[in-house]
């Protein structure tokens, strides 16, 4: 039932003193005024994790971001599960940057992505939790003379039912303080969960409600000013000059100061800033993107794909596979650069001292920030504070190995020796870069009589993410980015031969990990030409995959769940057909069935999507579901509409109108269905937008016999 | 100098005339619940109601909201059907667009008090959520139509 675990003292560093004083001093909490200092009643600090106060309140502090995928429930939830307290009392305070803060799979480094909250916390927040609880019950029972282990903890109190007495938390706050933490930890088994894999409600939920949650654009201190900065309008080029006489003359304009990006208005306030932008005057020197097209791309692209790249996977030999194969596929596809456009627009503020900078934003990257704000302000890291606000979306925008909003930030802080919050408009959103790269494969199968794949070659053509950044060693191998290829050097079907290679193309346009990464755009070509072969057989796509996904029973179970559930094979309105897609990210199976209708005009209507994951344990099935429905979403718009484009060196889209994204009267309806599991829990953040596409392209081949391989999808291509 | 009736409360602000209400709420009253999104009336994050009408407070100018009735996120009782039924339904994921997604709502209840699919999808199309709650939102909506035909809440 249980486990015996050994916990090293790095796992439960005393962290009392820093915990105390340095973390609570200043520190913000979502509700309070950014800045107002919260001084909690609490006594009993066991771990960096958890603080409980003589009140009972259990403060969980969380060192993942929240930014909608529900951190901050689901893992006060591994907390609460060992430590046995009353849910009513638990609080969540984001923590400051310290080493007992990083992640425990990243190195020194604190941040959030890759769907891996939950996952790299499991077993270090429930540790945490059992500890502080092992510590109370050691303390009630040395207050009643008893054996701890005649003691039990249950919803908040210390129990021992022989004695027939019971003391709550609050009251063992300071006893408990004074008692070293366990050594060895028992962790329940998942026989025992009580609060693990019950749905559960959010705990940021009323205060986003009633408007008072406080986001990084909602962070004030006294004397601050606003400003918006005016950037290179192609990627790479520097201001010549600038006359900057109408701008000042702006009312409530402040000041005007050139930093490494371009040129930063300053105001009282964002319209005086944003008004005296307008009134710039500058001279840019463009440098040598100002051509940069993405037509001229697209064909460089196409004939870069047609030659050899880096290996990325060898298995068995491809080339003589397909010398010998009885049929020959080639499909070519295309994906597009594409902006996060979290509705929160990148904000930072920064109150940059002689001795100290504090810096308030929704940043998933809190160890890079701190370490470039200190590296510009010339202040040691330690000196440098970030309060981590809630995030108005992620996606991976705020999780930047170069720190470019808060670099600038601090640049424009430097230079007016004020506190000052840098705002971005939806268009300096829009243009301002870190773009999902744009793709291009080349792909092949060679089939054999059955209809069978026996080889696969598949040449991917794109911007590495990776390259030039802090994560080089970690994620760059023998020229490969993995990002570049997970997802298609790693397919799961049984294919005896398969060769795939990678051309990291050069091009100067910032580039970065965007919800799925590199999933994002190899689940849609796999699936999608998975989809052309079974059709080129003349057989069903769903049997087509489950006899190739023989040595993959979780991929099996998770795609006969979802063909099941939509009732695939079954008959459905005139116009409809549904597409199948399944695959595997961030550790998690994910399977979708779309049904989807074409308009005359080639508008698409997805009416419905069904969805069946499998992601390990389930914490909260809650979490769960909200973040398929939030990535199948999010997908939609990658598949549908979104796509940023360049001419002249210039990004064409600027704001929703022409970078468009999914809308209620495109929402689908959505089924999600989540498997059992027993394994340690794995991501949901991301996997559910990697299927969508393919699943609605494959319904769209199924209805019009139109196979779509460029996305966006484009209705002049459907046209009736 | 502008005079400003916003949740009930007269509130007085020195500012440019072209100066948006959303901005005048959000810096210059400190009213944070409503959000910057676009400053061009394309995601619904600043919808704010005018006299009972939702609008797109990027798109108002201060001088033209004098003399009228202003309600922010703040300003809608905790009583409300939706923002009870928000709560209910566990809507916001960010929450970054939702102070706006319910005050579409409130307006949209207001107009038509038992909304079908098709009403929701008009009435909702402008306002953009990023995370994609739009089904708990739909749902939300239905369960706060219930709730009002009920007499329950404001």
């Amino acid at each position: 039932m249980s486990r015996i675990v050994n916990i090293s003292r790095r796992d439960f560093l005393k962290t009392g003193a820093m915990v105390g004083g340095g973390l609570i001093l200043g520190f913000s909490i979502p509700g309070a005024a950014p800045g107002t200092p919260v001084k909690p009643k609490a006594p009993f600090s066991p771990n960096a994790f958890i603080r409980i106060g003589t009140d009972n309140i259990v403060t969980v502090i969380v060192n993942k971001s929240e930014m909608g995928q529900g951190v901050y429930t689901s893992l006060p939830m591994l907390i609460a599960e060992e430590l046995e307290c009353d849910w009513s009392k638990i609080r969540v305070e984001p923590a400051p940057v310290a080493p007992e803060y990083n992640h425990t799979e990243w190195g020194q480094l604190q941040g959030t992505g890759g769907s891996s909250s939950v996952r790299s916390t499991w077993d270090q927040f429930r540790k945490a939790g059992a500890a502080a609880r092992m510590m109370l019950v050691k303390a009630a029972a040395s207050n009643w003379q008893v054996s701890p282990d005649s003691c039990r903890a249950e919803k908040g109190y210390v129990i021992n039912d022989g004695l027939n007495k019971r003391l709550n938390f609050g009251a063992l706050a300071e006893k408990a303080s004074r008692l070293s933490p366990p050594k060895e930890i028992t962790l329940k088994g998942p026989g025992d969960f009580k609060v693990i894999g019950r749905p559960t409600r959010r705990l940021d939920t009323v205060d986003k409600v009633r408007g008072k949650a406080l986001f990084g654009i909602d962070a004030k201190v006294e004397g601050m000013l606003v400003a918006v900065v005016s950037r290179a309008p192609v990627f790479g080029g520097k201001v010549k000059t600038f006359n900057d006489e109408k701008a000042r003359k702006v009312a409530g304009v402040k000041h005007v100061v050139q930093v490494p990006s371009g040129v930063a208005v300053i105001a009282a306030d964002f319209w005086s800033a944003n008004k005296g932008r307008d009134s710039l005057e500058i001279e840019w020197d463009l440098g040598e993107n100002a051509g940069l097209s993405t037509e001229d791309m697209r064909a460089r692209y196409t004939g870069l794909a047609a030659t050899a790249g880096i290996v990325a996977k060898k298995e068995g030999d491809a080339e003589k596979a397909f010398a010998s194969a009885v049929r020959k596929l080639t499909a070519q596809y295309e994906v597009p650069y594409l902006a996060h456009a979290t509705m929160e627009p990148l904000n930072c503020l920064v109150d940059l001292r002689k001795d100290s900078c504090e810096i308030w934003t929704g940043t998933q990257f809190q160890t890079v920030d701190r370490n470039n704000a200190a590296s510009i302000s010339g202040l040691e890291p330690e000196k440098v504070k970030i309060h981590t606000m809630f995030l108005g979306g992620g996606f991976g925008r705020r999780a930047n190995p170069r720190s470019d909003f808060v670099s600038e930030a601090v640049h424009v802080a430097k230079a007016l020796k004020k506190p000052v919050k840098v705002i971005w408009t939806r268009e300096d959103d829009i243009h301002g870069g870190y773009y999902r790269p744009m793709w291009h494969d080349r792909i092949s199968a060679g089939i054999d009589e059955k209809g069978m794949p026996v080889a696969w070659r598949h040449t991917i053509a794109g911007q590495s993410i990776i390259k030039g950044t802090l994560f080089e060693q970690g994620f760059i191998k023998d020229g490969i980015d993995k990002t570049s290829v997970e997802g298609a050097a790693d397919i799961p079907y049984s294919i005896p031969n398969v060769y795939v290679d990678l051309h990291s193309t050069d091009v100067n346009v910032p580039v970065l990990w965007w919800r799925s990464v590199g999933h994002s755009h190899t689940a849609f070509v796999v699936e999608s030409f998975m989809d052309e072969l079974a059709h080129a057989a003349g057989k069903d796509p769903y049997e087509y995959r489950m006899a190739l996904l023989d040595k993959h029973p979780r991929h099996r179970a998770v795609l006969e769940i979802a063909a099941k559930k939509a009732g695939w094979g079954t008959p459905l309105p005139k116009g409809h057909a549904r597409g199948i897609a399944v695959h595997e990210s961030f550790g998690s199976i994910v399977a979708q069935v779309a049904e989807v209708s074409v308009g005359k005009g080639g508008e698409v209507r997805v009416h419905n999507v069904v969805c069946a994951i499998d992601c390990g344990s389930v914490v909260n099935p809650a979490t769960v579901k909200a973040q398929m429905e939030s990535g199948i979403v999010f997908g939609l718009s990658a598949t549908l509409f979104s796509e940023i484009t360049f001419k002249g060196g210039r990004v064409e889209q600027s704001n929703f109108h022409d970078y468009e994204v999914a809308r209620m009267k495109d929402m689908p309806g959505i089924d999600v269905h989540i498997m059992p599991g027993k394994e340690p829990p794995q991501g949901v953040g991301e996997p559910g937008v990697p299927p969508v596409a393919p699943a609605v392209c494959n319904a769209i081949f199924t209805l019009t016999g139109k196979r779509i391989r460029r996305l966006p999808i484009r209705a002049e291509e459907l046209k009736a | 100098m502008y005079s400003l009736m916003i949740n009930g409360k007269r509130q007085k602000v020195a500012v440019s005339p072209d100066t948006p209400l959303l901005w005048v709420i959000r810096e210059h009253v400190g009213l944070t619940g409503t959000k910057f999104g676009c400053s061009k009336a394309q995601c619904g994050a600043c919808t704010v109601l005018i006299d009972g009408r939702a609008e797109r407070s990027c798109q108002t100018q201060v001088k033209d909201a004098v003399g009228k009735k202003i309600t922010t996120i703040e300003g809608i009782p905790d009583n409300n059907p939706v923002k009870k039924a928000w709560i209910s339904e566990d809507v916001p994921q960010c929450g970054y667009c939702q102070s706006g997604q319910m005050l579409q709502a409130v307006a949209l209840l207001k107009a038509k008090p038992k909304p079908t699919e098709a009403d929701i999808d008009e009435f909702m199309s402008g306002c953009i959520c990023r995370c994609g709650t739009y089904q708990s939102i739909r749902k939300a909506i239905h369960i706060a139509a219930g709730m009002s035909s009920k007499g329950g809440g404001k």
